[in-house]
């Protein structure tokens, strides 16, 4: 495969021309998978013998939790692409994907709370992975703050790639000092299920199509949004000149 | 480097410059936790190592923003920019300065501060070694914090949002050593980690600190 | 044709409705953003190719 093909999309016009081709059938496709998995969720799946209908919360869940994570993967990937590369669109994806990661772990948040409520019988437990979503949550919140506070296109743009670089590191680190933490409080008692080994094919299947549905939303969403930051910085470009001149 | 150090620190000790001023932070924190929380003893002692982190934390947190304001205001920073220092060494220079006027005298009083929160006696070894090694972590993880928003107007609360979450490891390992060392259970395995990180920051986050610098003073 | 989701309907339902607000909520603003953004830039380009 050639990869330097893909290097075409760095610039700003042809990535809005090819996106706009196939982001239609990217959104329709989107909003199929998603709503197909999670009416086959809801509606057709039987309850567990343990959780009663409860387990229905994790065609959400689950599909909200991988996304929060990879979006910040992918957040973590444009900015290196960014500052070796210098592509503004790569820069600007980042800036595009951060809001929805962030939309993606309150979904996962919430959802994990409201069903922590009847199986663990509380709202909220230190458990390390609940834990590690709130950090995450924190670091979304400072990535996107630092974005909107400063002016400068480019400049912002190179601080949140060291931003989003260093709050990798120290996320991941976090993700280890919490799984410690908590051992050494409740020796290793965790409250999350496992979810590969416990879930049965019954609920497995709609779980893949909800959660081919949430990658491909973030995708269609993505895109949308991306163009949408190459046009305001275009028209900050415009306006900038104006003004000069 | 010396002469940059000591410039530091002559500016911190003087009017205004913010020495003495984290320690009457930790100091308040420490006074208003017991009207938080109420005067029994044994609850005191159970979370003092927790609140002495915190209020240390908090501490360093308050003095962040000073750490390049001042330079940036008077342009001196662009001279450090094209002095035959590299920026990596002007930024390290500068944690190191941040750590001695606020993190070293933290730790320094911390005990007597433990004293007011009744820290059981074997505490206090472990409770000043894990501030002593985990406060120069907080002052370079803060550099960082503070490189990233020196040009902005209004930078103070991003910066603790930005800083905060970068302080969770420290925290961690920090307090955990501390309560396990106030409850006389072996600490190694934080102590490790707590130095390990300290180490880590201390080695390769100057040169992100530089780099973030360096774009804004663009 | 609702299921019945036993006793624990409000925990499933409210989930899905939270998400939901929250997914729908996002989409309309991204799109209304890439319209509005869209539109401004068209207009500011129309107006400079006149100018000159």
């Amino acid at each position: 495969m050639n990869f330097n093909a893909l290097w075409q999309y760095a610039n700003p016009k042809k990535f809005i021309e090819t996106t706009d081709r196939v982001l239609p059938a990217i959104s329709v496709l989107a909003g199929l998978c998603m709503v197909a998995g999670l009416i086959w969720g809801f509606f057709f799946t039987p309850e567990d013998y343990r959780q009663g209908s409860t387990v229905k919360i994790i065609y959400l869940h689950v599909p909200s939790a991988l996304m929060a994570i990879n979006i910040w993967l992918m957040m973590l990937v444009t900015s290196l692409v960014w500052i070796v590369r210098r592509h503004h669109v790569s820069a600007l994806a980042a800036r595009a994907a951060a809001p929805i990661g962030m939309v993606m772990t309150v979904i996962a948040l919430v959802t994990g709370a409201i069903w922590g409520q009847p199986m663990w019988g509380t709202w909220w437990a230190w458990d390390p992975r609940l834990t590690s979503f709130l950090i995450l949550f924190l670091f979304y919140l400072g990535y996107i703050a630092l974005w909107s506070a400063i002016e400068n296109d480019d400049t912002a743009a190179d601080l949140t790639a060291i931003l989003c670089l260093v709050g990798s590191v120290f996320a991941l680190l976090s993700r280890y000092a919490v799984n410690f933490w908590n051992q050494g409080l409740h020796q290793g008692a965790s409250l999350s299920l496992d979810r590969e080994e416990n879930v049965a094919d019954v609920f497995w299947y709609p779980l893949v199509v909800t959660m081919a549905g949430f990658v491909l939303f973030f995708v269609a969403l993505v895109i949308l949004r991306t163009q949408t930051e190459i046009r305001a910085r275009r028209m900050r470009a415009l306006l900038a000149r104006e003004r000069m001149g | 480097m010396i002469a940059l150090l000591a410039r530091d620190l002559r500016l911190a000790v003087r009017a205004g410059g913010g020495f003495g001023l984290g320690l009457a932070f930790f100091l308040i924190v420490v006074t208003l936790v017991p009207f938080g929380v109420g005067p029994r003893t044994q609850l005191l002692a159970a979370i003092a190592p927790g609140i002495l982190w915190l209020g240390a934390l908090l501490a360093c947190l308050l003095s962040l923003d000073r750490i390049f304001a001042l330079d940036w205001e008077d342009g001196s920073l662009d001279l450090l920019a094209t002095a035959p220092l590299p920026m990596e060494g002007a930024v390290s220079v500068k944690a190191l300065a941040h750590w001695l006027t606020t993190g070293l005298p933290l730790v320094l009083a911390s005990p007597v501060f433990a004293l007011l929160l009744s820290l059981p006696a074997a505490g206090y070894g472990p409770m000043v070694l894990s501030l002593l090694l985990g406060t120069p972590a907080l002052s370079v993880i803060g550099t960082f914090g503070a490189a990233l928003t020196v040009g902005l107007k209004r930078g103070g609360l991003l910066l603790s949002l930005l800083v905060l979450p970068l302080y969770m490891p420290t925290l961690i390992f920090g307090a955990e050593m501390a309560r396990r060392g106030a409850e006389g259970l072996d600490y190694s395995t934080p102590l490790l980690m707590l130095a390990g990180i300290t180490c880590g920051t201390i080695a390769l986050l100057p040169f992100a600190s530089a780099a973030v610098l360096r774009i804004n003073l663009r | 044709m609702m299921p019945d989701l036993g006793k624990y309907a409000e925990a499933v339902l409210s989930s899905y409705a939270v998400s939901l607000l929250l997914l729908v909520v996002l989409t309309v603003a991204s799109v209304r953003r890439a319209r509005r953004v869209r539109k401004e830039l068209q207009d500011i380009e129309g107006k400079m190719r006149k100018d000159g």
